[in-house]
């Protein structure tokens, strides 16, 4: 990576230059200070830069080269599922009938949008094991958002009146973030030694107050949990709805469906399993799924078919309403369809498999070198452990991660999930091949050697990248949040 | 398959050194009782040359704003996206990244979000912005929120004239806490300052408006900023990023917190998605943000450089506790924003204002020569406008559509009350023979 550091676009700016070119005026013009008042007009434009083309497409291609992508490099980041985005999906959603279409146009005017939609929500259903899916959430936590709202409408309806939400101890903390949001209390519970739902702690927090338990399965330590059917028969029964978190459904499809094993509501998370691009943290998709009972609660409006034309329908009085504007992040669910489309349901059942054998290729070659908490078959990824390292050598996961920048792989998730110390989460996706995973052992190898014969050069890594480590204590004390003019 | 580089061999290899027989064996531990048996429902397999075929189809049933001249708005505009977006937003080590969490690898996506959290600051006038909201919709939200939060207090008083599907969010996000949202009329297309006063007291966490409102008209913003603050809430305004090329930024007349729909900056129309919501506020609520914030620090070596930073608000440190879920944001669409707000700069985004504003008044004046149509209310507007229409905007749009021409949204699809209603924006791109064509098209109904 190139290593000299990029002002920032501000200090470029120079007065009277410019990036833009727009037609001239071809209406009669009329006195600004006539058509607003006085009080409200800017004499000129905010102070934004003043740069030419050529300084923008320099500086940010300058800036893309001090930045690690799928498309550059290994990217093995547990429970973010960092897979390949096929390029078609990009040339797609740029076709101007898919782009520059208005979401008020007249549904006569967009059919073949309504379509897709219609097309993609049979298709999630279908993947997922439920009857209806709504598209409109715009990331994984805006679909829990969305799923948990949909949880507390349903016990309303019934007159039931709930006040906590179960997660276990290995979840996400949006889980435990977005249940808050919707004014449950939160009750965590233990996971067992086998990495599951430990069932004596869930048995001893399951009462009539219990409105979900939110479980992702398999679970952040790549762990399919073998008592699912169990779980979700022991909070049916204490009158609790179950939430699957779908961050890591990119190992189950074809071989498990989270409506066929007990879950009520699911999300799915479109930019992981379904290989659309993250954008450096977004856009995303999260689309939500729904058994029979809880469809009127879906959000607004849904799409429908009517034998001929495809149309919104806003009449479900029992809606939770809307949580996002319009119907969700389009381009993110064409770009989906058109994996869906690309792979066919022999496809995907591969890309689970994959993902399922590549995870465990690289847990079975690395257990000598590093800890592992959980020793079973994993998933579509695993959490290791740099116990070994920080004991005899005093190199913590940390400093694994910074070194094997060096190597320019990008780092697994690091101090995740919580229950496992030191933590490593490995996920290295279906689209890497067998020669990338084996380097990929081979530098985990090295890094696990170096640590024992030269701790010191471990821990002041990375020595190779743009810029070292960075002085997090001093951005958050100093916080320096934008650029100023200097006065 | 293209997608799947493992071979055959490379999966018996594989197999081989992790001592399993198959590839099912790596699913025994899926409970034979919940194991799926079947196969997936689905359509098969495409070639990428069919794919492309069958999208290129389905796009060619939609009507789009090339073949169309778009006078919708209602939160989303056909503005210009000029070519530097695209060429930005294709380089593969942006879009194909994670949120930076590995700064040492990741100081293009850092520094750009700076970037952007200081172009938001810029035209809003405010002190600090977070990284970006899914939409305007979550933004107001978010904010009505972080209004309870800072204030202690549990009421929210928004106007009628907020975008109605922004309130529709909002009550979604509040009705399973103990928030209590209260709505202010509008009179004459403007939040009626005495009817909303009426509502604040000192309950009200946040008095929340939009600038230039759903109808297009210029709010009394000074007005009720003093109705806001003498109770002691937050004001929050939600605004249209272009038209702060010619209006005053809301820095300048007292807000607290600044939102509103970043669509307009470089993302395209797209159906309603993926777009951004921007959210700015004052230094001092920094701490009570949602979403992810980027700060300035140094590297061992003493560069300058950019971080993640104030991390302990969110979800992934402090859990139930965290300012709000969110995780991941719209960061694709915030460099476009910034792309776009960089490549306008200074005078183009004045520019593009100017040119909006100008038209948007052009149409208004041609559109009300024709028989039977008239502005709908008397206050100044920026660039969109609601004129009463002699005949039902359901005709009107389906009839103008077969000349080529979106002529605007039907206010009552929102305000029952206002039957007859045409809600008409114009941008920069329509032209003066686009305009023309519109007014001609609706005097000729009959």
């Amino acid at each position: 990576m190139p290593d000299t550091n990029e002002p920032l676009i501000f200090e470029m700016s120079r007065k009277g230059r410019t990036a833009y070119s727009l037609p001239a005026l071809d209406v009669p013009a009329e006195d600004e200070k006539k058509l607003l008042p006085a009080g409200m007009v800017r004499a000129e434009g905010p102070d934004l830069p003043e740069v030419s083309e050529i300084d923008v497409i320099r500086h940010f291609v300058r800036m893309s080269r001090r930045q690690h992508g799928v498309d550059v490099d290994f990217y093995p980041l547990g429970s973010c599922t960092m897979k390949y985005n096929p390029k078609i999906n990009e040339r797609v959603v740029a076709l101007p009938g898919l782009a520059d279409i208005h979401p008020y146009a007249n549904e006569a005017l967009v059919q073949g949008a309504l379509q897709l939609m219609y097309e993609m929500e049979k298709y999630l259903a279908e993947i997922s094991g439920f009857d209806r899916v709504t598209l409109q959430p715009a990331a994984g936590a805006h679909g829990e958002f969305t799923g948990i709202q949909i949880i507390h409408a349903y016990h309303n309806a019934k007159g039931h009146k709930k006040s906590k939400v179960i997660v276990p101890d290995s979840a996400h903390g949006t889980n435990p973030a977005t249940s808050a949001m919707v004014g449950y209390e939160i009750v965590q519970v233990k996971s067992n030694e086998r990495g599951g739902v430990d069932l004596e702690s869930l048995k001893s927090v399951l009462d009539d107050q219990v409105a979900a338990l939110m479980l992702t399965n398999p679970n952040t330590l790549g762990l399919f949990d073998e008592n699912i059917h169990v779980i979700a028969d022991m909070v049916h029964k204490a009158g609790g709805l179950l939430y699957y978190d779908g961050a890591n459904a990119n190992a189950i499809m074809g071989y498990a469906r989270p409506g066929d094993a007990g879950f009520d509501v699911c999300h799915l998370n479109l930019h992981k399993t379904f290989a659309t691009p993250h954008g450096g943290g977004g856009p995303g998709s999260g689309p939500v799924g729904v058994k029979k009972e809880l469809i009127p609660f879906l959000p607004t409006p849904t799409v429908e078919y009517d034998g001929q034309k495809y149309f919104l329908d806003y009449n479900h009085p029992q809606s939770i309403g809307k949580t996002k504007t319009f119907y969700g992040n389009f381009g993110v669910v064409v770009k989906a369809y058109t994996y869906i489309r690309a792979m066919g349901p022999d496809g995907l059942k591969r890309v689970s498999e994959d993902a399922v054998l590549n995870a465990n290729y690289i847990m079975q070659a690395l257990k000598k070198d590093y800890w592992l908490q959980y020793d079973r078959t994993c998933k579509h990824e695993f959490v290791l452990s740099g116990k070994w390292q920080k004991e005899k050598h005093g190199v913590k996961t940390l400093d694994i991660a910074k070194r094997l920048l060096d190597y320019g792989v990008h780092p697994p998730t690091v101090y995740f999930p919580m229950i496992v110390e030191e933590a490593l989460m490995v996920e290295p996706t279906e689209t890497e091949s067998k020669e990338t995973l084996d380097r990929f052992i081979k530098t985990m190898k090295e890094i696990a050697a170096e640590s024992e014969k030269d701790p010191e050069m471990v821990k002041t890594a990375p020595h190779t990248t743009p810029v070292g480590r960075l002085d997090e204590t001093l951005a958050a004390r100093k916080p320096i949040l934008r650029w100023k003019k200097e006065a | 398959m293209k997608y799947l580089p493992n071979t055959d061999e490379d999966r018996q290899e594989m197999l081989a050194a992790i001592g399993a027989r198959s590839v099912e064996d790596l699913f025994n531990d899926v409970p034979k009782e919940v194991k799926f048996k079947g196969q997936l429902k689905l359509p098969a397999a495409m070639s990428e040359p069919e794919l492309l075929a069958h999208l290129s189809k389905l796009a060619a049933k939609n009507g789009d704003a090339n073949d169309y001249a778009c006078f919708l708005g209602g939160g989303v505009y056909d503005h210009f996206i000029p070519s530097t977006v695209a060429a930005v937003l294709s380089r593969n080590e942006f879009y194909t990244a994670y949120t930076p969490y590995q700064p040492e690898v990741s100081q293009g996506v850092l520094q750009s979000i700076f970037e952007y959290q200081t172009v938001i600051c810029q035209i809003t006038g405010m002190d600090v912005s977070q990284a970006s909201m899914y939409d305007a919709g979550t933004a107001v939200a978010e904010a009505a929120l972080m209004a309870c939060a800072v204030t202690g207090r549990k009421e929210i008083v928004i106007s009628e004239a907020v975008h109605p599907e922004y309130r529709a969010v909002l009550q979604t996000y509040i009705q399973a806490q103990d928030v209590k949202v209260h709505v202010a009329p509008a009179k004459d297309g403007q939040t009626d300052p005495e009817k909303l006063a009426a509502l604040v007291n000192d309950q009200t966490a946040g008095v929340i408006i939009q600038n230039p409102n759903f109808f297009g008209c210029l709010e009394p913003v000074e007005e009720i900023e003093k109705i806001a603050h003498a109770k002691g809430a937050l004001y929050v305004v939600d605004v249209d990023p272009i038209s702060l090329g010619v209006l005053k930024a809301p820095g300048d007349y007292g807000a607290d917190i600044v939102c509103g729909e970043g669509q307009p900056l470089g993302n395209p129309m797209s159906f309603g998605g993926p777009y951004l919501g921007f959210f700015a506020a004052k230094e001092k609520f920094v701490r009570r943000m949602a979403g992810r914030i980027i700060g300035q620090t140094l590297d061992v070596r003493g560069q300058r450089a950019w971080v993640l930073t104030l991390q302990t608000r969110e979800q992934h440190i402090r859990r139930e506790k965290a300012t709000s879920n969110i995780c991941s944001n719209e960061a694709l669409n915030a460099l476009a924003a910034l792309v776009y707000l960089v490549t306008m700069g200074k005078q183009g985004l004045h520019e593009v204002a100017q040119l909006s504003l100008q038209k948007a008044h052009y149409a208004a004046k041609r559109i009300t020569a024709q028989n039977g149509y008239e502005l709908a209310f008397k206050a100044p507007f920026f660039k969109e406008f609601a004129v009463k229409t002699p005949v039902a905007p359901e005709k009107i749009s389906a009839e103008l559509a077969k000349k080529g021409i979106l002529p605007g949204l039907d206010l009552a699809k929102f305000y029952p009350a206002y039957k007859n209603h045409l809600l008409v924006a114009v941008t920069e791109r329509r032209t003066k023979d686009e305009i023309d064509a519109l007014a001609a098209g609706l005097g000729g109904l009959k």
